[in-house]
């Protein structure tokens, strides 16, 4: 059983320069978290076990709805502070902030599918809801991953996440915060699946053994 | 952090502030003291009480230290039961004590099932830094001029001593800061809010070591001698006020 | 007197990942003392006790009432308060705390089983718990006891050496570093008796180290 690369731990001194996962002392580079040395068309590249999300405008996330405040809903997206839902990034019409109970469009505990479009200092995270698929998701249930293992569960060019949803016939919205969303007759199978690729997606040959599990 | 480090009131980095000691000054309490480093205010009284021994230990007297930090000595004080830091010096001075050897407990045996219990209440009046060195002093004369109570069919006669309590050794705790390589003694409060590594190190007279507790920070291993020796040398210095 | 060599280690048994819960978890034993550790987060914290530039950590040391000879009372007495302030610090000390700025980390030490060292046991572990939940780290925290005990210098205290012994130190270190984040120690020691614990225990904490790592290329590796 083989792995794909090196293991690295906390306090190890490494050659990759990576400002999220090393740090600098003496001239040397060490780093920070326990990681997998990964080599591909002969670039190094650094890849943590596991970790709270770091957050990057672009990605789509799924998240819970934590709090409503009058401006907007406070979601929980698996990173260090809750991130911000404006009320101007998640609806189209226009409402009057102070007369509206704006819970009917979100209310704790919805799942909502956005983007982030803005990060400041990993302290300010906001997001919207303004493009095509972004938008609530009904029902269904949430699972978290690390978001390291998220590249894994989607595949090249979404191989791996379509032959999930064709064999168990069950929606998944993977989000690149960790946190998926599935809807259908067969969660548990999705659920071990994930499950199986988060645990083993150092290894070589996992593909053939998905395959075996569907 | 600059590496030009001062003092705001322009002591040398090893230097203690103004000590002041003054004895007995709780007429019920059978020891005390208070005693000032700088504006740092602590009193320590000691109440002999008629006590059943622990268990484990059914020839000795018993020794409890408390700490308070009273709500009076500082606006950051709560009301309340000791927080971490409260229980972490009242656990550090009775380390002192009783690693030191200070007290015979034995010596505190009445009869069977009854010891004298000895117990030490550190009380903060005002908090300017350096709570720790200031309150084992301050434990340390208060046992000193303790007398113990006369025992007579069953209870404590209050008014009555049998005689002193008797020191075997006197310990002391020196607490060390380290900022950009400098290791600077008796922190006020504002140095103990700017510099990180502290470590508090207990000698006795016999240069022997009794009690470490590394407070904060860090600190490399290669520099545990040099902490030591100058925990030795102030620790002389201050066992002079106990007299 | 006791069996093993003076600067002899009890058996030890280090493993990840017990507490599908937790974001990081570790078994580790030392002979007959037992810790399981759990880390949660970063996690967002209620405002009032936000740091604004730095996580906040809350660590909870504590002992099963089964864990003793005697029982003991659930729940924090004045010994495990001051055990988790000292941990905490140990803790502070090892990670990157401005990485995570507004955030809480929690850390739990539960002692199963005591049998002396139960502090650096439970250090330990939360090093593990810590490094598997992927929050940032200088280095691993390694952590040892040492003592005297009937004259002898020794190292890993069991609960009689530690209770009857003439003196204790327990060390945690950043081995790569060579940083001390917990020290503490008591009883009666001359200058070079305790120099030399903190030789032993340098190389203690080497082979303490090498279980750390092996228990984490364990789970890479056994699968």
């Amino acid at each position: 059983m083989q792995l794909k690369g090196k293991i690295v731990l906390p306090g190890e001194k490494i050659e990759i320069k990576d400002k999220r996962f090393t740090y600098e002392e003496n001239g040397n580079i060490y780093s920070k978290v326990i990681a997998l040395i990964e080599e591909k068309e002969n670039k190094k590249k650094i890849v943590p076990l596991n970790g709270r999300y770091i957050p990057k405008v672009g990605d789509k996330v799924v998240g819970i709805v934590k709090e409503i405040e009058s401006s907007g809903w406070f979601v929980d997206i698996n990173t260090y502070n809750l991130a911000f839902l404006p009320l101007g990034e998640a609806l189209q019409e226009f409402i009057d902030i102070f007369r509206t109970d704006i819970s009917k469009y979100f209310n704790i505990g919805d799942i909502i599918l956005a983007k982030v479009i803005n990060v400041i200092k990993n302290k300010i995270i906001h997001l919207s809801l303004k493009e095509k698929g972004l938008r609530k998701l009904n029902q269904g249930f949430i699972i978290k991953v690390s978001p390291y293992k998220v590249p894994r569960i989607i595949g090249k060019k979404s191989s791996m996440l379509n032959l999930i949803k064709q064999k168990t016939n069950c929606e998944i919205i993977v989000g690149q915060n960790g946190y998926i969303w599935i809807k259908g007759e067969n969660i548990g199978k999705v659920i071990e699946v994930i499950k199986t690729i988060e645990r083993y997606s150092y290894v070589s040959g996992l593909t053939e053994k998905i395959q075996k599990m569907l | 952090m600059s590496k030009t480090f001062r003092r705001i009131d322009g002591r040398d980095f090893l230097s203690f502030r103004k000590i002041e000691v003054e004895k007995n000054i709780i007429p019920k309490a059978e020891g005390s003291a208070r005693v000032k480093f700088g504006n740092t205010d602590v009193i320590a009284g000691v109440k002999v009480e008629l006590s059943s021994p622990f268990p484990d230990n059914p020839k000795e007297g018993i020794l409890i230290v408390n700490a308070e930090f009273a709500p009076i000595a500082h606006e950051r004080f709560e009301p309340g039961p000791p927080n971490e830091n409260a229980i972490e010096l009242a656990r550090v001075v009775d380390r002192v004590i009783r690693s030191s050897e200070a007290l015979d407990l034995e010596k505190l045996f009445i009869e069977e099932n009854k010891v004298y219990g000895i117990f030490v209440d550190i009380h903060i009046i005002n908090h300017d830094g350096n709570l720790l060195d200031a309150s084992t002093l301050a434990s340390v004369i208060a046992l000193h001029c303790t007398k113990i109570p006369k025992y007579e069919d069953g209870k404590l006669i209050r008014n009555e001593f049998i005689g002193e309590l008797k020191l075997e050794h006197i310990p002391t705790l020196v607490t060390i800061g380290k900022i950009d390589e400098n290791y600077i003694i008796d922190l006020n409060l504002f140095e103990e809010e700017i510099i990180k590594n502290k470590i508090a190190i207990g000698t006795r007279e016999d240069k022997k070591i009794c009690t470490i507790q590394k407070l904060s920070g860090t600190f490399k291993l290669e520099e545990i001698e040099k902490l030591i020796d100058l925990a030795i040398e102030k620790g002389e210095e201050l066992r002079k006020f106990v007299k | 007197m006791r069996e093993r060599k003076n600067n002899e280690l009890r058996k030890i048994e280090m493993k990840v990942q017990v507490i599908p819960n937790a974001d990081g978890s570790a078994y580790v034993s030392f002979g007959n003392t037992k810790v399981i550790a759990a880390v949660f987060g970063p996690r967002e914290l209620p405002k009032f006790l936000q740091e604004d530039k730095k996580a906040t950590i809350r660590v909870r040391y504590n002992m099963a009432a089964f864990s003793t000879d005697t029982r003991k009372n659930p729940g924090p007495d004045r010994r495990s308060i001051e055990i988790s302030k000292v941990l905490k610090d140990a803790i502070e000390n090892s990670i990157f705390v401005e990485d995570y700025p507004r955030s809480t980390i929690d850390c739990y030490a539960e002692v199963i089983s005591s049998d002396g060292s139960t502090r650096v046991t439970a250090l330990n572990a939360l090093s593990l718990s810590l490094a598997m939940a992927g929050i940032s780290m200088k280095d691993l925290i390694v952590a040892c006891t040492a003592g005297k005990y009937n004259g002898e210098l020794i190292v890993d205290l069991d609960q009689e050496e530690d209770n009857n012994g003439e003196a204790d130190v327990s060390i945690g270190i950043l081995p790569n570093k060579n940083e001390v984040v917990l020290l503490q120690m008591d009883g009666l020691l001359s200058k070079d008796e305790f120099l030399k614990l903190v030789e032993m225990l340098k190389d203690s904490c080497k082979k303490i180290y090498e279980e750390q790592v092996k228990a984490i290329k364990n789970y890479f590796e056994n699968v």
